[in-house]
C-alpha cells in the first residue's frame, strides 16, 4: 500500500517550473531515497509534499487522500511529519521546550510518552534536556530536529539532508537512528545529497536531475548503476 | 596611533565647528523691513569655541578615558550574580509585583493632584506597551501603526457617548474589541509580509486612521475632536459637583463628605491600575498557554512552526487581535481621562514612542515594559525646565541605554518549563 503518492507533479516559482511532472510512491513501512545535485528540485519536491509551494498541476496523495490544495498547516497535522534543511529548531528554546513544540497538537499525556521515547532513541538529548538548543552542536541538534517531528507520533517523517554538514561519525549515527524507524514501522522519505550511504539504506532509491526524475531503481541497483556511480559516487 | 588620534580629533573639532556655528552663531534679525545676518554675542561665540576644544580634547584622549571608564565598577551591581533559581524567582516576581499593586493603590492618597494624573498617563502607556509586547516582543511583528488601534478605542468610547449617550463602562468592553476587530481586519492583509515590509504597511494602516478620522468632519468633528467625554462613574455615582445625568446620584453626597475634584482623579486612577494589572495578568497567562508558545515559535523559525503543523495565519492574527485589544482598553480610559479627543493624539509619534518603550524595557518581559514605560513618561515630564532641550534630553538618554544595556533594562526571561531533577 502506498503511503505517499505523487502523480506527475508540476512545481513552479513564479513563472519558472521547477519540477517537470515528477512521480514518486512510497510505500508503507519503506526507506525511500531521493538523490540528486544541487538544484535539482529535490527541497522543491518535499516543499509540493507539505504545500508550499502547492503543485501547480499533478497530484499529491497522502494514504490515499488527495493532499494537493490542502493548507499546509492541515498537512502537517496528518500523520506526516519533516524534518527541515539545515535542522531549524528553535535555538533559544531548551531541549525538552523543542520537543513539546513537536507535540503542539497533541495531549499532555501523548506527549509524555513520544518524549520518553524520544529519549530512548537520543540518550543524549536526555542528558541535555534543559540546554538551551542553540548551544548544542550540530549533531545533537540534528538529532534533536528528528526528536522533535518524532513527538507528533507521525506514520511518515520526511528527512531533508539530515547529514548536511556533519561529521562522518555523526552521520553514522543519524543514519542507524533512521534504519530504527524502519523498525517502528515508520515509513520514511529521505533526502541526501551523500548518495552512497542514502542508498546503502534505502529500499528504493530516485535520481532526480533537473527537475525530472531520471532513474529509479532498488536501493542496492542503484548503487551498482554505471552512471550513478560516475554521477554521485565519484566513479 | 596618537598621530590618528590627533587627526580624528581635529576632524571631528571642525565638524563641531560647522555644525554648532551656523545655528548658534548666525541670527536672523529684522530690520524695518529687512532681514540682517547678524552674529551672536560674543558668549556664545566663545561657548562654541569651547565647545570645539571639549570635543578635540576628548578625541584625543579618548582611548585613556575609556580605558578609565571601564574600570568604573558596573552601573549594576547585579549584573554578574548568579542567575537565581527559577522557582525562588517565580516567587520572588510575584511578591515584588503584589508589593508594587500594592504600593500604587496607596500612593494617590498621599501625593498632589498632578502627580496622579501623570501616574494615570504612565499606566496608559503600561497598557499600550504591554499589548505591543505581544505583537513585537513576543509574536515578532514589528508594527508602527499601533497608535491606530489605541485612537480606535478612543473614538468608539467618544462616538459612542457623544450620539448613543453610552456609559464608560459599556464603552469599555466595546472600544477594545472594537479595537481587536481593527486588528483581525488588518491582519489579514498583512500575514504574508514580514520585517520592513509588515513595518512600512502597519505605518500605513495608523496613518490612514488618523487621517480618516481628521478628514469624515460630520461624524469625528475632524481636527475639532469630540469633547464633553462623560467621565466614569462608580455604580451610578458621578464624581461631579451636579449631577450631569438623570438618574445618578453623586459620590460626595451619597459618602457625605465635601466635594473634592480630586475624587475624580483619583478614581480615573483606580480604574487605569486595575486595568493595567488586569491587562499584564492576562498576558501572563497567555505567555503560559500553547498560543503564547507558538507566538513564540514563530518568531524564531517561521519554517519550522509551520512544518510543525503551525498555521500561520492563525498565529499572527492571534496576536495582532490581542495586542489590539489591549489598545482599545488603554484608548477608552485615555479618551476618559482627557474627555477631549482629536487627531492629534494619535499621531505616529505616539506609535515610535509605544515602540521604544517596548524595545527599552528588554522585547517580551513584563517588569521591564513597565518600568520602561514608567521612565518614558516621567522622563520629559521632569526635564521640562530645560524645555527646549526635552527632546534632545530624550534621544540622548534612549542612546545611552542601547549602549549601556543593548537587550532592554530588563531582558526577557524565558519561563521554563520546570525540570525535575534526574534521578
Amino acid at each position: 500500500m502506498s503511503m505517499l503518492l505523487l502523480e506527475d507533479v508540476h512545481t513552479h516559482y513564479g513563472k519558472i517550473e521547477a519540477l517537470h511532472g515528477v512521480s514518486v510512491e512510497v510505500n508503507q513501512g519503506e526507506i525511500v531515497s531521493l538523490i540528486g545535485a544541487n538544484g535539482a528540485g529535490k527541497t522543491t519536491l518535499l516543499m509540493t509534499v507539505c504545500g508550499t509551494p502547492q503543485a501547480t498541476s499533478g497530484r499529491v496523495i497522502l494514504e490515499g487522500r488527495d493532499i494537493t490544495r490542502e493548507a499546509t498547516a492541515n498537512i502537517m497535522r496528518s500523520g506526516i511529519a519533516i524534518v527541515p534543511e539545515g535542522r531549524r529548531i528553535f535555538s533559544s528554546l531548551t531541549v525538552e521546550e523543542n520537543l513539546h513544540m513537536g507535540g503542539f497538537f497533541n495531549t499532555k499525556e501523548e506527549i509524555r510518552k513520544s518524549q520518553e521515547h524520544v529519549y530512548e532513541l537520543f540518550p543524549r538529548l536526555k542528558e541535555r534536556r534543559a540546554q538551551r538548543a542553540g548551544t548544542m552542536s550540530g549533531g545533537e541538534q540534528q538529532m534533536l530536529a528528528i526528536g522533535r517531528a518524532l513527538m507528533s507520533k507521525p506514520r511518515m517523517i520526511i528527512l531533508d539532508e539530515p547529514s548536511l554538514g556533519l561529521a562522518p561519525l555523526v552521520i553514522k549515527q543519524i543514519f542507524e537512528i533512521i534504519g530504527q524507524l524502519r523498525e517502528e514501522g515508520i515509513t520514511v522519505f529521505l533526502v541526501e545529497q551523500n548518495a552512497h550511504q542514502a542508498l546503502n539504506l534505502a529500499d528504493r532509491g530516485y535520481v532526480l536531475e533537473t527537475g525530472r526524475i531520471r532513474l529509479h531503481d532498488t536501493g542496492a541497483n542503484l548503487l551498482e548503476n554505471p552512471d550513478v556511480r560516475n554521477a554521485y559516487l565519484g566513479g | 596611533m596618537a598621530a590618528q588620534n590627533l587627526k580624528h580629533a581635529l576632524f571631528c573639532a571642525i565638524i563641531t565647528l560647522i555644525i554648532a556655528y551656523p545655528i548658534l552663531g548666525l541670527n536672523l534679525e529684522a530690520e524695518g523691513t529687512q532681514v540682517v545676518l547678524e552674529g551672536a554675542d560674543t558668549v556664545t561665540v566663545v561657548s562654541i569655541a569651547l565647545a570645539a576644544i571639549v570635543v578635540f580634547l576628548f578625541q584625543l584622549f579618548r582611548d585613556t578615558i575609556m580605558a578609565s571608564l571601564g574600570r568604573i565598577p558596573r552601573l549594576n551591581p547585579l549584573a554578574n550574580r548568579e542567575p537565581m533559581e527559577q522557582g525562588r524567582r517565580q516567587r520572588f516576581e510575584t511578591i515584588a509585583l503584589v508589593l508594587l499593586v500594592m504600593a500604587a493603590l496607596a500612593w494617590p492618597f498621599f501625593v498632589s493632584r498632578g502627580s496622579v494624573d501623570l501616574a494615570t498617563l504612565v499606566l496608559i502607556y503600561v497598557m499600550l506597551a504591554l499589548g505591543l509586547n505581544v505583537v513585537v516582543g513576543l509574536a515578532g511583528l514589528l508594527d508602527l501603526g499601533y497608535v491606530a488601534f489605541y485612537a480606535v478605542g478612543a473614538y468608539t468610547f467618544a462616538l459612542l457617548s457623544q450620539y448613543f449617550g453610552i456609559s464608560f463602562w459599556l464603552a469599555l468592553p466595546l472600544g477594545a474589541c472594537l479595537a481587536a476587530l481593527f486588528g483581525l481586519v488588518l491582519g489579514f492583509p498583512v500575514l504574508r509580509l514580514r520585517g520592513d515590509y509588515l513595518a512600512i504597511v502597519t505605518l500605513g494602516f495608523g496613518e490612514i486612521i488618523r487621517i480618516l478620522l481628521n478628514n469624515m468632519t460630520w461624524l469625528t468633528g475632524g481636527p475639532n475632536g469630540i469633547g464633553g467625554i462623560p467621565d466614569p462613574t462608580l455604580f451610578g455615582m458621578e464624581f461631579g459637583r451636579r449631577i450631569k445625568e438623570e438618574g445618578n446620584s453623586s459620590f460626595h453626597e451619597v459618602f457625605g463628605i465635601a466635594y473634592s475634584s480630586e475624587h475624580k482623579i483619583i478614581f480615573l486612577y483606580l480604574i487605569a491600575l486595575v486595568l493595567a494589572v488586569f491587562t499584564a495578568v492576562v498576558i501572563r497567562r497567555f505567555t503560559k498557554m500553547p498560543v503564547g508558545r507558538s507566538w513564540e515559535a514563530l518568531r524564531e523559525d517561521e519554517i519550522a512552526a509551520r512544518s510543525l503543523g503551525l498555521s500561520r495565519t492563525s498565529v499572527k492574527l492571534s496576536a495582532f487581535t490581542i495586542g489590539a485589544f489591549f489598545a482599545g482598553f488603554a484608548g477608552t480610559v485615555f479618551a476618559s481621562k482627557q474627555g477631549f479627543i482629536s487627531p492629534e493624539s494619535f499621531v505616529f509619534l505616539e506609535s515610535a514612542i509605544i515602540l521604544a518603550i517596548v524595545v527599552l524595557g528588554g522585547m517580551g518581559s513584563q517588569i521591564g515594559v513597565i518600568l520602561a514605560a514608567i521612565a518614558v513618561v516621567i522622563l520629559p515630564e521632569l526635564a521640562r525646565e530645560f524645555s527646549e532641550f526635552r527632546m534632545l534630553i530624550f534621544g540622548a538618554a534612549m542612546v545611552l541605554m542601547m549602549v549601556w544595556r543593548p537587550q532592554g533594562l530588563l531582558p526577557m526571561r524565558r519561563i521554563h518549563i520546570e525540570l525535575k531533577k534526574q534521578e
